[in-house]
């Protein structure tokens, strides 16, 4: 099996499981128990937030767990919504957000919010002078991702950051689920309020994520209960998948740092040898994209033919983004930068991990050839 | 040409006369296991100053490190050179051009330790001046407010630049005063007061009352936790946790309610004298604020303190509780402090705690009991537990992380 569809999730990594499991057998105690049991799942959750704190170069108590990337963006978009109707009730995002966000933005509309989407050039790439401009008396909320799920994409954040910084009144949030691994982020260098992250899709379990929250800064909680996470996210908390996800993320950026050259190196030969096949179109920018995404269409191809060509062979490659594969619809970030729908509809992304090796990427370009030579004698 | 060393200047320690052998010997002891991760550094001290060379090790991060640790005055990154001058003027633009950015001004500062040397000071002022100002555009020398200082020091066998002088924690070196016990109840008070006390160079050991099953695991953790926090300072801290409970029960039982909490502060004291007279130290600190709750005040202070003529050192007797919060955030122990378990100052509080207790009655009721054997086996019982910090602990979690 060759498995590239790393964007939509990642393999556990076999030491992340053998925490997991641990820690449900062995430590299954809940952390707000008085008694010992009690104690050491606590005393794994506080490890457990430090180690990923330090990894990030934040503090302990800006970490606050969640159940991954959909409900951290939640918190982030309608947490901050709540938390400042008062002060304003005009939020800024992009045309290329993950439907979490793009979904969430669309739920505070229907509650009276204004929400300005910013356009993106055929880069895939937002515009801080467009940010500059939509920014009004009444913004409360930047929310702009870091690496797009779908192309790979990389907007300006530190830019951004500095531009929201001259503006006390607007929260600023970047959903860094694709980048987190592959491309580093520097939260407070970046003036970064608010910032989303997913464990499984750095070989973490899925059900595991977090947000971290500025020191400083405050949004309302939007579950209710027992006061958990210092009263933003109420809830036992998931001590084994929380662990595991700490470990996870070390060895991920232990592994970023010795083989994210030659992950680039894959992916370079991988765009390389695209390029050289008729009728293939890459949609992924050459400048400013993750080490990690190719996004290309084929010429003539609906994507979904060609996606189970590849899995006859042994080869997982997707769609578009995971989420929307099962809907018919092209992708929109493609659409938001100028690819026409019918390019968009046969759109796939092949996306990595620091597991895929060159061998991997050879028979992969094998095996494009031959099924494309092999469907278009069907096709024709 | 990157920096290779960091020059460290001491602070008060320079007047301290004969004993300064010994200040330096502890400040580099402290400053070796405050870096200990960096195993290529060298450390070599002199009489006026110590030089940390990197070899290759990452001087962001231990300039870092070095700004907690005591005994420091200020420190700089510098180059060493030989005394050519070609070899000089390179260094000093390197150097320079690594902090400069575009619009900043700047002056000379030559120390010329040599005296022998041929060019006076004014000389190497000017022909470094020039130097810079040749090969750095719109380059603009201010000498009352520069942005830049570049310090060059002739010494006798080598020379020396350094554009940066970044303040050090100032005090004296932990170890230096003597060793002595702080009572560490798990609050926010007793961190702060140890964290002063190494500020005035005094090593401490903790101790800690622990009455199973009235206080859990979980304090006793908080004040594993804080004793860390205390060894990030200067390298290690022992920890010796007293088993209080029988003691605590017979006090219960037998001295009257409202004094109780004399009692039982009395007998912290004794068995901490204890420990002290066991570990060679010379005095006991406590986070005692005057006023703060019935033990602190004077009249609480004055029965209590009658058991013992050890000094007792009480750092924050002055302070509001909002400056010792203040100090408790910036040494990274308020969170902690802050988790809401018992400990042995807050379980059998009594309701009405004296607050003007009476030395001779509480001497009276303690007449009636037999409490040598009850303090030797606290003692004897002590569990003493060596705390490194952060970095090099495990948890007994294994590989789960």
């Amino acid at each position: 099996m060759i498995y590239l569809d790393n964007s939509a999730t990642t393999k556990p990594y076999r030491e992340v499981l053998e925490s997991f499991n641990k820690v449900s057998t062995e430590y299954f105690g809940n952390p707000s128990s008085l008694h010992g049991l009690g104690g050491d799942a606590e005393k794994l959750l506080s490890q457990a937030r430090e180690q990923i704190a330090k990894l990030l170069k934040a503090q302990a108590k800006e970490i606050l767990f969640t159940s991954g990337g959909t409900e951290s963006n939640n918190i982030a978009i309608k947490g901050t919504a709540l938390m400042y109707r008062g002060r304003g009730r005009h939020i800024i995002t992009t045309e290329i957000e993950h439907p979490s966000v793009k979904e969430s933005m669309e739920q505070l509309k229907a509650l009276g919010f204004r929400i300005t989407y910013i356009p993106v050039d055929s880069n895939g790439t937002v515009s801080v002078t467009d940010i500059e401009k939509a920014i009004s008396q009444e913004t409360i909320l930047v929310s702009v991702m870091h690496v797009n799920n779908e192309t790979g994409s990389i907007q300006p954040i530190k830019e951004i950051g500095q531009l929201i910084k001259q503006y006390s009144k607007i929260i600023f949030h970047v959903d860094y689920v694709q980048g987190i691994g592959k491309v580093p982020l520097q939260f407070h260098d970046c003036q970064i309020d608010l910032c989303t992250f997913s464990g499984h899709k750095f070989h973490g379990l899925k059900g595991t994520g977090a947000l971290f929250v500025r020191q400083g800064v405050k949004i309302s909680p939007l579950f209710s209960g027992g006061g958990q996470e210092w009263q933003q996210r109420s809830g036992t908390e998931n001590v084994a998948g929380i662990v595991a996800m700490a470990k996870a993320l070390r060895l991920t950026l232990l592994n970023q740092e010795n083989s994210v050259a030659e992950m680039k190196k894959i992916r370079d030969f991988i765009r390389l040898e695209l390029e050289k096949i008729d009728g293939i179109k890459i949609h992924t920018p050459v400048l400013h994209c993750a080490p990690h995404i190719i996004n290309f269409s084929i010429h003539g191809f609906k994507a979904e033919v060609f996606v189970h060509a590849l899995e006859e062979k042994g080869i997982y490659v997707s769609t578009t983004s995971a989420c929307s594969s099962k809907i018919k619809k092209a992708s929109s970030t493609l659409l938001a930068m100028g690819v026409p729908e019918e390019e968009a509809l046969s759109s796939i992304r092949v996306s990595l991990s620091y597991e895929n090796t060159m061998e991997e990427a050879i028979q992969f370009i094998e095996t494009v050839n031959e099924a494309i030579n092999r469907l278009r004698k069907v096709m024709n | 040409m990157n920096y290779d060393r960091i020059l460290i200047r001491y602070g008060e320690l320079s007047t301290k006369g004969k004993n300064r052998k010994v200040f330096i010997h502890k400040l580099k002891r402290n400053i070796k296991r405050v870096l200990r991760n960096f195993e290529k550094i060298n450390i070599e001290a002199d009489r006026e100053r110590m030089f940390i060379l990197l070899n290759g090790e990452n001087g962001l991060e231990i300039i870092e490190l070095l700004k907690n640790v005591f005994g420091i005055q200020s420190f700089s990154p510098a180059i060493k050179t030989d005394k050519e001058l070609e070899n000089m003027k390179n260094a000093a633009l390197d150097l320079f051009k690594k902090i400069h950015q575009a619009g900043e001004t700047f002056k000379i500062t030559t120390k010329r330790s040599d005296k022998t040397y041929y060019l006076d000071t004014n000389e190497i002022n000017q022909i470094f001046g020039a130097h810079l100002l040749k090969n750095i555009p719109e380059l603009k020398v201010d000498v009352k407010k520069p942005d830049i200082n570049l310090q060059i020091e002739i010494r006798e066998k080598a020379v020396y630049f350094s554009c940066e002088n970044i303040p050090g924690a100032g005090g004296l070196p932990v170890g230096s005063s003597g060793k002595g016990m702080l009572m560490l109840s798990g609050g926010i008070d007793s961190p702060v007061a140890g964290f002063l006390s190494m500020k005035r160079g005094v090593e401490i050991e903790a101790v800690h009352f622990y009455s199973p099953p009235f206080t859990s695991e979980r304090s006793k953790q908080k004040v594993i936790d804080l004793t860390e926090k205390l060894a990030n300072i200067s390298g290690a801290v022992k920890l010796h946790i007293v088993p209080f409970t029988e003691i605590q029960q017979l006090i219960a039982k037998q001295v009257p309610e409202n004094y109780s909490m004399t009692t039982t502060r009395r007998l912290m004291l004794r068995i901490t004298d204890e420990i002290r007279r066991k570990n060679d130290g010379l005095a006991i600190i406590t986070g005692e604020s005057l006023g703060q709750v019935a033990s602190q005040t004077l009249e609480s202070m004055y029965a209590i303190n009658d058991v013992t003529n050890t000094p007792i050192l009480r750092p924050l007797i002055t302070m509001d509780k909002s400056e010792i919060i203040d100090i408790s955030r910036a040494i990274d122990t308020f969170e902690i402090s802050n988790r809401p378990y018992e400990d042995c100052c807050t379980v059998f509080v009594p309701a009405s705690p004296k607050t003007k207790p009476k030395k001779e009655k509480v001497q009276y009721f303690e007449s009636y009991i037999e409490f040598e054997p009850l303090i030797s086996k606290a003692v004897e019982n002590t569990e003493t537990i060596a705390i490194a910090p952060k970095a090099a602990e495990q948890d007994g979690f294994g590989d789960l992380f």
